[in-house]
């Protein structure tokens, strides 16, 4: 019997997108934290994310938990050039609200709100949702990252030529197509490992 | 010019080397290799979770074919078929798709304000023939597939019992998760891509 995944006080589910921060627990067994090998710990890349049952669950697969998370940060914080931080972030929120990731979102919406300083647009996506009339730049990456997730992907010219017209460059667009396909990779855990809960 | 074959999302984008879509990849080396060393880590390298590499296969293959075939299901699929028996298994692969291909994402979201944008859609059931050809540890595991692809908001604690079951330790089933999330970016970025460069 998991201690981790039954034995635990049953705290509320959220059941609506949040800038709050969230919890989240894992429905199957974590790697315990004084049990992880040192090829674990290396997967985990930053140690501080032994205290993540998210992250020690995944560390059950190091080699694909550690090349995901370099890819991650890269995608995310490697801001030389390109699309600046804040729509990276509002892309992976938007992404996060059209898949359903209540927790994803929550952690998203929050980087973009940091980075944007607009919480009030970050929390029309939320509360609207990826319909929501924000302006022009903000409508294109919201519809452009919402098209990558949809399956059958409905991505297409139509999307690039309007985020060229509102002044995005190439690099910038592919951060875009990088940011939002990410996402599609993390929801996917994120959704089907575990929960989120308040508080 | 020609397109590269050592990088598999070029390969799957159609990027030529020396290309403007090259050269902007080229400009995010720690995503390009990442990228690239994640698909090594999940079908090139030794196994030590417990899916066979054909195991691996038919998922892509299934993955690549619900996102409506492509580069990416004609890859997974061509590696299957080289695999022993994978000539059989790719056609039940294809088969399964066929009936099994929607449009998502839909699925449910917990009781409340959301409720309103509760989307129905199909639960992904293989037939009692089909079970018995893939065996029932792959066909458990390709309706665990069909959820992540197409609705992932519907996942719950309680549909691990049926992989359990069927053999799936906790490693194993992290492994086949993230084949299924991984597939899911890397086609999103090719195509992407493939649009950005034309």
């Amino acid at each position: 019997m998991s201690n981790t995944t039954l034995d635990r006080p049953a705290k509320a589910a959220p059941n609506v997108f949040t800038q709050a921060e969230l919890g989240w627990n894992a429905w199957l067994d974590p790697v315990p934290e004084g049990a992880l090998t040192e090829r674990q710990k290396q997967g985990l890349v930053d140690i501080a994310r032994a205290k993540s049952p998210y992250f020690r669950l995944l560390a059950h697969d190091p080699d694909i938990l550690r090349t995901r998370t370099l890819a991650d940060k890269d995608i995310f914080y490697n801001t030389k050039a390109g699309l600046p931080r804040a729509e990276r972030e509002l892309a992976a929120a938007a992404t996060s609200r059209s898949n359903g990731c209540i927790y994803c979102a929550s952690v998203h919406a929050r980087f973009a709100t940091t980075f944007s300083k607009r919480r009030e647009d970050v929390q029309r996506l939320l509360d609207e949702g990826v319909g929501a009339d924000i302006d022009p730049l903000w409508n294109a990456i919201i519809e452009a990252s919402v098209a990558l997730t949809a399956t059958p992907i409905a991505f297409g010219p139509e999307h690039v030529r309007k985020l060229r017209d509102l002044g995005l460059d190439d690099l910038a667009i592919s951060d875009l197509i990088h940011s939002a396909s990410f996402f599609n990779w993390a929801n996917r855990l994120m959704l089907s490992l575990g929960e989120p809960e308040i508080g | 010019m020609t397109v590269q074959d050592t990088d598999i999302l070029d390969r799957l984008s159609g990027i030529a080397s020396g290309s403007a879509l090259d050269a902007l990849r080229r400009e995010r080396p720690q995503t390009r290799d990442n990228v690239q060393a994640s698909y090594e880590a999940l079908f090139t390298a030794a196994d030590e979770t417990g899916i066979s590499q054909s195991e691996r296969l038919v998922v892509a293959s299934f993955v690549g074919l619900l996102h409506g075939g492509g580069p990416a299901a004609a890859h997974y699929l061509g590696l299957l078929e080289a695999q022993p028996n994978g000539v059989a298994l790719a056609a039940l692969v294809r088969g399964l798709a066929e009936r099994a291909t929607t449009s998502g994402p839909y699925g449910a979201y917990p009781a409340g304000p959301l409720s309103s944008e509760d989307v129905d859609g199909l639960t992904f059931k293989l037939e009692a023939d089909r079970r018995a050809a893939l065996g029932e540890r792959l066909a458990v595991a390709l309706e665990h597939v069909h959820q992540l692809v197409f609705h992932p908001r519907d996942a719950k604690a309680s549909d691990f019992a049926p992989l359990k079951n069927a053999g799936w330790s906790t490693p194993a089933i992290v492994t086949l998760s993230q084949i299924v999330a991984y597939l899911s970016f890397q086609i999103r970025a090719a195509h992407g891509l493939r649009v950005l460069g034309a």
